[in-house]
């Protein structure tokens, strides 16, 4: 059958499980007097369709910031604009000041899906789908399958609203792959101003562009290039914040709404090494807030700085891909505030080097969908959960016959295991360690899955099953964060050299 | 691992498509479902809470229990798995109750009944010979025809969403077809036998098995040229497939016989006993002699596969009180032939992409219609890609009538649902969709039904003398 055809299909299965997946119950659902994150979009359709542009960021009367107040990029409060317009044509009620609070109905729902299916439509699904045909040196056949099964991926199925940010990041990473580095950056400008978080990608952006402009020659065209791509980032930039441009003020007040860094180094219960670490040491309440701040900025960057120095010297797309993957892991575990579900950040990456290490971004994947666990059951989608994982784990498991793949050469780990044996000659049992671990990995989710969702947790403990949770995918991000900054550093010269950087 | 490798990658796609399906069938399962939903929960109450003197006579609820005893007992074998989930929806009294335990367990019966519905599309991806194979998985006839089968558009939304048990009624239904391609007749008679007892709307299709099974079963031999040899009648043959199905009903009807309550189960089975008989089978069998009498001339399965199809069709078209949903009884044993020729193809392609496209006013709630235009598109887009395929050799499936005429369905849709309903015809003519889609539906399937009629009487019968 014709690419185009196949192509077509795997977009309609895609389509297809996300909506029937947005049939369920939403987040927040019925739960005065907050509700959840679906009431705080439609509470942003509200505040910047009924006040004026200066009045969307600051606290007042009619917009009482402590009630989901926006902490979103300008393109957000646009979109958020955007779509309160067409409510507005279908229905005013759902987005009248004040009274339209924690309005919940049969056909708002409806509309609030359509959106998000209309977004990724939009956006993210041509992304995956020219990315996909864009590989290199694989059948027509696999790059249909690498479709499939990015987007069968659980963790952003079930994740409520539209991924527009990461689907403008993609677009980026295409881009800036195929040489088309001043769309690209565009590309990933927009992405930026659409959510803050966005930065946990922003370094190897800057590293590998930079990187390019250094291998042009920085006297030459590199020079030129460098012009123009600061050009476009200012610009994009400029044009996104105009209105709020006007005053200092302004601007002071939406960067203290998107970096709150008065809130403490955590909330609630992430899979990251801050929330691990208080297991056993109170580190929020020990040490002083602004030593936070400074330690988790350390961290951060020293875990991903060996990363983008050599992305830096050395700029290749799959470097470049890799890179994405660690730095945005890096972010994940150390840094300030992080949301359970900032991990798709890191998996959107993941899903890009699906077709070089299977297994490897398979095991990953799934462990990503199990870290958010217990906000997708406080959700009320566990039948999805469990549908979704399976049919994502099959697709994989068929397509790329991951279970084949588990030499040393597969996972890309010939040059690390060739210098330890160096000193270690015994060292033979990588890949059947590294099975086994699957193994005991697999059966561990397996088995907290199941607790978690049968019985009940002890009494004095609470918060026992997240905090798990939390607990064993920190312990696997750690373990990911090594694999890939080895696959990065150890990345042979020699293998590279001979075909041209693509 | 590598064990499980093998297990995994191996050539096992028949399971993998099975279980795809089943995957999507439970992201179905908070959809919309329509009054037979209560339906069977009334008849799960029904047959679990009284005896079975009363299950006939039975009118709490207005959905009184009108299917054949086997479907009864069926439902009462359920009904023990039923109170498990939620003891309240055995309750005879309990109208309309539908508790999400309720809902989860009525769902899942139909997946997993559906069971048998995968068991019946493997036995006929045995009989498709796959001489035309190339060496490509997805272009084998075998791997096309349990697509065709297993993620069938029509079976998905009516018995996942609009909610029924037509699952594993057409897995019997296959499965008789199976055997008898098979040369097993005695088992494809007592499958067919027990078919009619669970639903007796099958009884559209007995007159093919009938002759078929006189004609190529009870006569054991043939004359060089394919017709009839009457001196090779076998008795014991006609005796033996009499017996079968005499003992089958036995079981059905027999303890029914027994209580003296035939007539009020034949009432319930067959409702205006007198004047519908009269004029629904009349005009039905008028359409069928004719098809009937040709029919003869040819023999083997494909022939009699033909004849079914046109029995199932002609009844679709011309009998009383047809419902919808009786355009499936044509389009899955069509799709048996649509991978053997390209004519059956092209008749194949045109019949189910009207008859489901036909369905969609089963479908009537918003959340559901993005979900019915997906799951159609993808059908549509992989039958006529991979069949057009399979037959890239031949000349091509459609005539630019057939594709101007498909194509039309697009815009149809959406006038009918887009459309439509904001212009201020919708108050004063709210009929309007429902007739054009009728209307333009009975025209695709009016089509096939000739074609097909055509094709079957223009095929010369010496050359099914070949083993098929």
């Amino acid at each position: 059958m014709e690419k185009w055809h196949l192509m077509t299909i795997v977009v309609l299965i895609g389509l297809t499980v996300r909506w029937t997946v947005s049939l369920n119950s939403y987040s927040g659902a019925g739960k005065p007097p907050m509700f959840g994150d679906y009431e705080a979009q439609r509470h942003w359709q509200e505040i910047t369709f009924n006040l004026p542009i200066k009045q969307w960021y600051f606290n007042s009367s009619d917009n009482n910031l402590q009630y989901w107040g926006l902490d979103y990029p300008p393109l957000t409060a646009y979109h958020s604009l955007l779509c309160a317009y067409v409510a507005k044509f279908i229905n005013p009620d759902w987005i009248a000041l004040h009274t339209s609070r924690g309005y919940e109905s049969q056909a708002h729902k409806l509309f609030m899906r359509t959106t998000v299916l209309i977004a990724d439509l939009l956006i993210y699904i041509p992304a995956v789908v020219l990315y996909c045909c864009c590989l290199k040196e694989i059948s027509t056949k696999k790059k249909v399958a690498n479709a499939l099964c990015i987007l069968l991926y659980p963790g952003l199925i079930l994740i409520d609203y539209g991924h527009f940010h990461l689907g403008f990041a993609l677009w980026g990473v295409l881009g800036v792959s195929c040489d088309w580095d001043l769309l690209g950056s565009l590309a990933f400008c927009l992405a930026i101003n659409y959510k803050q978080m966005e930065l946990y990608h922003s370094l190897p952006f800057f590293c590998f562009l930079l990187g390019k402009c250094f291998k042009k020659g920085l006297k030459g065209k590199g020079f030129v290039l460098l012009i123009k791509l600061a050009c476009t980032v200012v610009a994009s930039f400029i044009l996104c914040w105009l209105p709020f441009c006007t005053e200092r003020e302004q601007t002071l007040q939406v960067l203290r709404r998107l970096f709150p860094v008065d809130r403490g180094l955590f909330e609630d219960k992430v899979a990251n090494i801050w929330c691990s670490f208080s297991i056993f040491l109170k580190i929020k309440e020990i040490l002083p807030h602004h030593f936070q701040i400074i330690i988790s900025f350390c961290f951060t960057f020293l875990s991903l700085l060996p990363a983008c120095v050599k992305l830096t010297l050395q700029p290749s797309s799959k470097g470049f891909r890799f890179t994405l993957v660690s730095c945005a892991l890096s972010f994940f575990l150390f840094s300030f505030q992080v949301h359970e579900k900032s991990i798709l950040l890191v998996s959107l990456p993941v899903c890009l080097v699906l077709s070089e290490i299977p297994f490897m971004s398979t095991w990953f994947l799934l462990v990503s969908t199990f870290s958010m666990l217990p906000l997708l059951l406080k959700d009320e989608l566990l039948m999805p959960l469990v549908v979704t994982t399976i049919a994502f784990f099959i697709a994989c498991a068929t397509s790329f016959s991951i279970f084949e793949k588990t030499s040393e050469e597969e996972l890309q780990l010939k040059s690390f295991s060739l210098s330890v044996r160096k000193y270690l000659p015994c060292f033979t049992f990588l890949s059947r360690i590294i099975q086994y671990l699957f193994l005991i990995s697999v059966i561990t989710m397996v088995l907290l899955t199941l607790i978690t969702v049968t019985l009940d947790p002890p009494q004095k403990l609470p918060d026992l099953f997240s905090v798990l949770v939390c607990f064993v995918s920190c312990l696997h991000f750690l373990f990911f964060l090594v694999y890939f900054n080895i696959i990065i550093m150890w990345d042979s010269k020699s293998g590279r050299n001979q075909k041209k950087i693509n | 691992m590598a064990a499980l490798g093998i297990a995994m990658g191996g050539g096992n796609w028949f399971s993998a498509l099975a279980l795809g399906v089943t995957l999507l069938k439970c992201l179905l399962i908070p959809t919309y479902h329509s009054t037979d939903f209560e339906v069977h929960r009334n008849w799960l109450a029904i047959t679990h809470s009284l005896p079975v003197s009363q299950w006939y006579y039975e009118a709490t609820s207005e959905w009184t229990l009108d299917y054949p005893p086997f479907f009864a007992w069926f439902e009462y074998a359920l009904s023990h798995v039923a109170k498990y989930f939620d003891q309240e929806m055995l309750n005879v009294r309990n109208l309309n109750y539908s508790s999400s335990r309720t809902l989860l367990f009525q769902r899942f019966s139909v997946i997993f009944t559906d069971a048998l519905f995968v068991y019946a599309v493997h036995e006929c991806c045995k009989c498709i010979d796959g001489k035309k194979a190339g060496k490509e998985l997805t272009e084998k006839p075998k791997f096309i025809l349990s697509v065709l089968l297993l993620w069938n558009f029509g079976l998905l939304i009516v018995d996942h969403i609009h909610f029924q048990y037509n699952g594993f009624l057409f897995g019997l239904m296959l499965l008789s077809i199976a055997r008898l391609f098979q040369k097993r007749h005695m088992e494809g008679a007592f499958l067919f036998a027990v078919l009619l007892h669970f639903k007796h709307i099958y009884l559209y299709v007995a007159p093919a098995y009938g002759v078929y099974l006189l004609r190529s079963y009870c006569f054991t031999a043939n004359k060089p040229d394919g017709s009839i040899r009457w001196n090779s009648f076998s008795f014991v043959r006609v005796i033996s497939l009499g017996l079968i199905v005499f003992l089958v009903s036995a079981l059905s009807l027999g303890p029914f016989l027994a209580l003296n309550q035939l007539p009020q189960v034949l009432s319930r089975l067959f409702p205006f006993k007198r004047g519908l008989c009269h004029a629904y089978w009349a005009p039905n069998f008028w359409a069928l002699y004719n098809a009937l009498d040709k029919v003869l001339s040819i023999i083997g399965p494909r022939g009699f596969l033909r004849c079914l199809i046109l029995c199932a069709l002609s009844s679709f078209l011309f009998g009383w009180h047809v419902h919808e949903k009786a355009i499936l009884l044509a389009v899955l044993p069509m799709s048996l032939l649509s991978v053997g020729k390209a004519g059956d193809a092209s008749i194949f392609l045109i019949l189910t992409t009207t008859g489901h496209y036909s369905l969609f006013p089963l479908l009537f709630t918003a959340p559901e219609l993005p979900t019915k235009i997906l799951l159609m598109l993808l059908f549509t887009t992989y039958s006529i890609s991979s069949l057009k395929t399979l037959f890239r050799k031949e000349k091509p499936l459609f005539n630019w009538l057939e594709t101007f005429y498909l194509l039309g369905l697009g815009p149809l849709e959406v006038f009918c649902e887009f459309v439509f309903p904001f212009t201020s015809w919708k108050l004063k003519y709210p009929f309007i969709p429902l007739l054009l889609t009728s209307v333009y539906c009975a025209a695709g399937i009016t089509y096939a039904w000739f074609k097909l009629y055509v094709s079957v009487l223009s095929d010369p019968p010496s050359s099914k003398t070949k083993k098929q």
